[in-house]
Order: C-alpha cells, then sequence, then structure tokens
C-alpha cells in the first residue's frame, strides 16, 4: 500500500445506457488531504462520487469499469459494500433531513450498522452534532423532526450523520448549493478542522470554494480529467490548460 | 408627446378581444363548475331516494334480527355478518400480499421483460370483469382447491379482485416518498430493506391506507364474485350473532341479500330491499369516514 495514497481511481468508464459520462479517468487521492473537483454541470462530478460509494449500483443502466482502490484495495469486487459506504461519508447537493427527530437522523447510520446501547448512541449523536457544530441550536430538542430544521441546519444535520459511521472519506457534493453565505462559511471551518482526522473531497461549482479550501483540485470537464494539480497551480496565472484558466476566471463554462 | 392625445386608449384599456376573452372565461369557469355539481346531484338523489324508499322497513330491529317468514318479515343480520366476514378475510389476504408486491415492483424491481411482465399482469388483472373472476374462484377455490361452496373460497376470490387496486395504489405511495430520502439512507450503508422499513413504509401508511379502505366498497358491493363461490340465498343463523360462520361455510351477503330481495322473493314489501341497500352503503360509508379521520390525524403527522 503506498503511503500517502488513499484513493486511487484508475481508467474509471461509466456509462448510463449507451451514453458515456466519465472517459476513462485516473486519479489518486491523498490521506488526509482536501481534494477539490471543479467543473461545468453534466460534466460527471456527481458520478464519480456515486462510483467511490458504489451507490452507482443502485442506478438502473448505470455500468462502470475500471479499477478504484481504497487503501490500496479494490472497491469494485468482493467487499462488504455497506462497510464501504460508511468508510466513504456522503453529503448531497439538497439537505436530506430524515423524516425522523433530529436524534434519530444521527442515530440512523450507527443503528443500521447494528448498535444499540443507548450511551454509545447518545455519545455519537452528541459528538457528531458538535462536530458538524449545530449542537448548541438543537440540544434541547433532539426529539423534534429533523425535518422541520431550516436548510443550514439540515445540512449540517447531514453532515452529522455522514460523520456518524466514522468516515474515513467524507465526500460533499455542492453542500452549500441550498444555504446561506454564513452558514456554508461555518460548514467550511468545520471542514477545515476535519481535515486532520480524514479526506475530504469537495465538489463544488463555485471555483473560489475550492480555492479556500482544498489543497489540490482537479477541473473535470464532459467526463475527462483536463487537469488536476495543487492550488498554487490550477488558480495560477498559468495552470498547464488554458481551459483551466478560462474557467477559474469565469471566461468559459 | 404624440400618445399623450389619446391616454385611455393606448395603455391597460379593454379592447374588444379582450373583453371576448373575458366572456369566455366566465363561461368556461361556470361550465366546469356545472360539471363539478352535476356530478353530486346524482350521488344526492340516489340516497335521498334510498332513504324515502326504505324509510318503512328501517330501524335497529331490521339490522339485528333474522330473515322470518321465507324472509318477507323480520332483519337481515346475517347478510350484515356475512359481508363483514367477507369484506375483513379478502382484504385481510389481498392486503399484505398486495403491500408487498408492491414493494418488490416499486423498490426492487429492475427494469426488464419479466418485471414488465408482472406490471401488464397487474393491469390487466384490474380490468378483468367481476364475472369472470366469479368463475376463476369456481374452478380455483371452490372445485381445484376443494374449498367448496364456502366463505373462504369466496373470500379468496374478492382478494384476487381487489389485488391489483391495492398493488397499484400502494406503488403510488411509496413513489411519493421522495428518492432522496432512500438515497440518503443508502450512503450511510443502509439496505434497501432497512431504508423501506424505517422511512419508506412509515411515510406511506396514509396512502397504502385511502387504497385497501377504497377495495372495502368494492368488496362488500361485488355479487357476482360471491354468488359463484359462497354466498347463500339463506342462512340461518342467531339474531345477533357476530361467530356465527365458520370459514368452510356458506354465507349470507348484503349485496346478494339485496339481489334476491329485489328479484327472487315473491310478496316482499318494497321497502326491504331498499332498506338493505341503505344498510350496505351505511356501512362502508361509516368504514370509509373512519378511515378519512385516521388519514388526517396522519396526515396531521406528516414529516416534511
Amino acid at each position: 500500500m503506498p503511503a500517502g495514497e488513499k484513493i486511487q481511481v484508475q481508467d474509471l468508464r461509466l456509462s448510463y445506457g449507451s451514453r458515456e459520462v466519465l472517459h476513462g479517468i485516473s486519479f489518486t487521492v491523498t490521506r488526509n488531504e482536501i481534494l477539490g473537483i471543479i467543473g461545468p454541470a453534466q460534466s460527471g462530478k456527481s458520478t464519480l462520487l456515486r462510483c467511490l460509494n458504489r451507490t452507482i449500483d443502485l442506478i438502473p443502466h448505470a455500468r462502470v469499469s475500471g479499477r478504484i482502490l481504497l487503501d490500496g484495495r479494490d472497491i469494485r469486487s468482493g467487499i462488504n459494500v455497506y462497510d464501504l459506504r460508511r468508510t466513504i461519508g456522503m453529503v448531497s447537493p439538497l439537505p436530506v433531513g430524515l423524516p425522523l427527530s433530529i436524534y434519530d437522523n444521527v442515530a440512523f447510520a450507527p443503528r443500521a450498522a447494528g448498535l444499540k446501547s443507548r450511551v454509545d448512541l447518545d455519545e455519537i449523536v452528541e459528538r457528531c452534532l458538535r462536530q458538524a457544530a449545530l449542537w448548541d441550536e438543537v440540544k434541547d430538542r433532539l426529539n423534534s423532526l429533523g425535518t422541520k430544521l431550516s436548510g443550514g441546519q439540515q445540512q449540517r444535520l447531514t453532515i452529522a450523520r455522514a460523520l456518524s459511521h466514522q468516515p474515513e472519506v467524507l465526500c460533499l457534493d455542492e453542500f452549500s448549493i441550498a444555504i446561506d453565505p454564513v452558514t456554508t462559511m461555518r460548514i467550511e471551518d468545520v471542514l477545515k478542522e476535519l481535515r486532520r482526522e480524514i479526506t475530504i473531497m469537495l465538489v463544488t461549482n463555485l471555483t473560489q470554494q475550492a480555492r479556500r479550501l482544498a489543497d489540490r483540485t482537479m477541473f473535470l470537464l464532459n467526463g475527462e480529467i483536463v487537469e488536476l494539480d495543487r492550488n498554487e497551480v490550477i488558480f495560477s496565472d498559468n495552470p498547464a490548460s488554458q481551459k483551466t484558466y478560462d474557467y477559474v476566471n469565469g471566461i468559459y463554462g | 408627446m404624440g400618445s399623450a392625445a389619446q391616454p385611455q386608449t393606448s395603455r391597460f384599456s379593454k379592447t374588444e378581444f379582450s373583453q371576448r376573452k373575458q366572456r369566455v372565461e366566465g363561461v368556461a369557469r361556470w361550465l366546469f363548475f356545472a360539471m363539478a355539481i352535476a356530478m353530486i346531484i346524482p350521488l344526492l338523489a340516489i340516497i335521498a331516494y334510498l332513504l324515502v324508499k326504505a324509510w318503512p322497513a328501517l330501524s335497529v330491529e331490521f339490522v339485528l334480527d333474522v330473515p322470518r317468514k321465507g324472509m318477507t318479515e323480520g332483519g337481515i343480520w346475517p347478510a350484515l355478518v356475512g359481508t363483514v366476514y367477507l369484506v375483513f378475510i379478502s382484504l385481510a389476504v389481498a392486503t399484505p400480499i398486495g403491500v408487498l408486491a408492491a414493494v418488490y415492483l416499486n423498490e426492487y424491481a429492475k427494469d426488464n421483460w419479466l418485471n414488465r411482465t408482472i406490471n401488464l399482469a397487474v393491469i390487466n388483472l384490474a380490468g378483468v370483469p367481476s364475472i369472470v373472476h366469479a368463475l376463476f374462484g369456481l374452478g380455483a377455490f371452490v372445485y381445484a382447491a376443494r374449498f367448496g361452496y364456502s366463505i373462504l373460497s369466496a373470500s379468496l376470490t374478492l382478494a384476487i379482485m381487489t389485488l391489483p387496486v391495492i398493488i397499484a395504489s400502494t406503488r403510488e405511495a411509496l413513489a411519493s416518498v421522495p428518492m432522496a430520502f432512500r438515497e440518503a439512507c443508502w450512503n450511510v450503508g443502509a439496505t434497501r430493506l432497512q431504508a423501506i422499513r424505517s422511512i419508506v413504509l412509515p411515510n406511506s401508511t396514509s396512502g397504502i391506507l385511502t387504497g385497501v379502505i377504497l377495495q372495502v366498497s368494492r368488496a362488500a358491493g361485488e355479487t357476482a364474485p360471491i354468488m359463484f363461490t359462497g354466498a347463500v340465498f339463506y342462512k340461518a343463523i342467531e339474531r345477533g350473532d357476530i361467530l356465527a360462520y365458520r370459514l368452510d361455510e356458506q354465507c349470507m351477503a348484503l349485496s346478494m341479500h339485496l339481489y334476491t330481495m329485489a328479484t327472487q322473493v315473491p310478496n316482499v314489501d318494497e321497502s326491504v330491499p331498499y332498506a338493505t341497500a341503505v344498510v350496505l352503503l351505511g356501512s362502508v360509508l361509516l368504514v370509509n369516514a373512519s378511515a378519512i379521520a385516521f388519514r388526517v390525524w396522519l396526515r396531521s403527522r406528516k414529516k416534511w
């Protein structure tokens, strides 16, 4: 197992029916980095994340080829897919509070994994809500519905839920699309804290967000990686590709 | 300014075209309203007519008593109890099968030829006339399965008749639970079954219930399927006895009783079949009303 490499993607191809969405992409994600993924709509960013936690399996007509290694282990065959999904936390673009109490929202994943002890669940719920910077706002009403929280709160609840199964990689898919800038900043601070322990993949439409948070950024365009490099290069005046420069500076896309 | 000379006609003033539009709009509105009202009139007329015709025979005794003197007097208790048995047993059979089948079709089924065939079968089963169900029940349950002419055969026939509608309405209820909830569950390592049990089913109960309840009136009202398989012209049971029938016995039923009283029995007072109809309609409406109340309560607890 190569030391710094958390995820290796090798020649990943994906098609929905006859339409190929990812055209054989390869890259690595380094342990404890924040990898930004930018690119216009329909470039395959969300699909890429679905491949990582294999929720792509649940989508009809999706065909995948290529290899994805997590800590050197091929995740595409012979693994316990439920544990894989717990190892890779996923935060979706629109906040999804499950129609359960705030407590049950966070306790859902541990329970689905078979944990029953109330003491342990209490501990997990409090830890994750604190990590997601939501604890102080909801600690007195853990039994009220998660779906009745505001959009920003629900998004932090989603992050708390994604942390509840102690993921090693956290994937965020345009997490700030439905929330206000202040909440976005709070969550960005949370992410900066989290990166000490886990690896983060941040799909975002806001190039500035990738610039602020990421160590390296990937520019994905029409299912191909145009460029993947350190932020100093991607957001400099002369990245390797003119397309990257144009996109980052709002000239393209 | 050139336009200042005729400011009234230049902006926002009524034109012939706009006035015609307004008239058409008015006519359309009244036409739609009239059709909506026209739908209520027959319903009210039916209920009023039934009540007026049934009035001389209607009483608590009529509901609780058994038929007497060659069914020309007395009440309809055996038929009422029989209908309750048939409806309850048929839905007790059809609901679990229908709901679980719908869960498969909506939550698990991939789009392949087998599942398309199942879908097609469900749709076609819903379109089969009740008399054909009756013949099938006769062949399958009465003869082939050797259940004989019995409550069991009649209930199973009704169950098959109601099944496709329960499947269809349950699928609709399941589909109304947003996909994002399921994905959120899968994302944290839950299986489909865990997502279904904790999120999808609890949040589609109200819709599933509606579908099942609508089938109560259908199962209670159908005559043909039970006439061929288990309903009988006359059956002597104790007055007011709820546990009168066994599964392997034939029973009386309201719909069947209504038919016999109206066409087969001579010298019956005209009010008797009408009163039977009122009891049938009344019990179905009672079930529907309680179901609606339950649903309103469920909706008030809607979680998103």
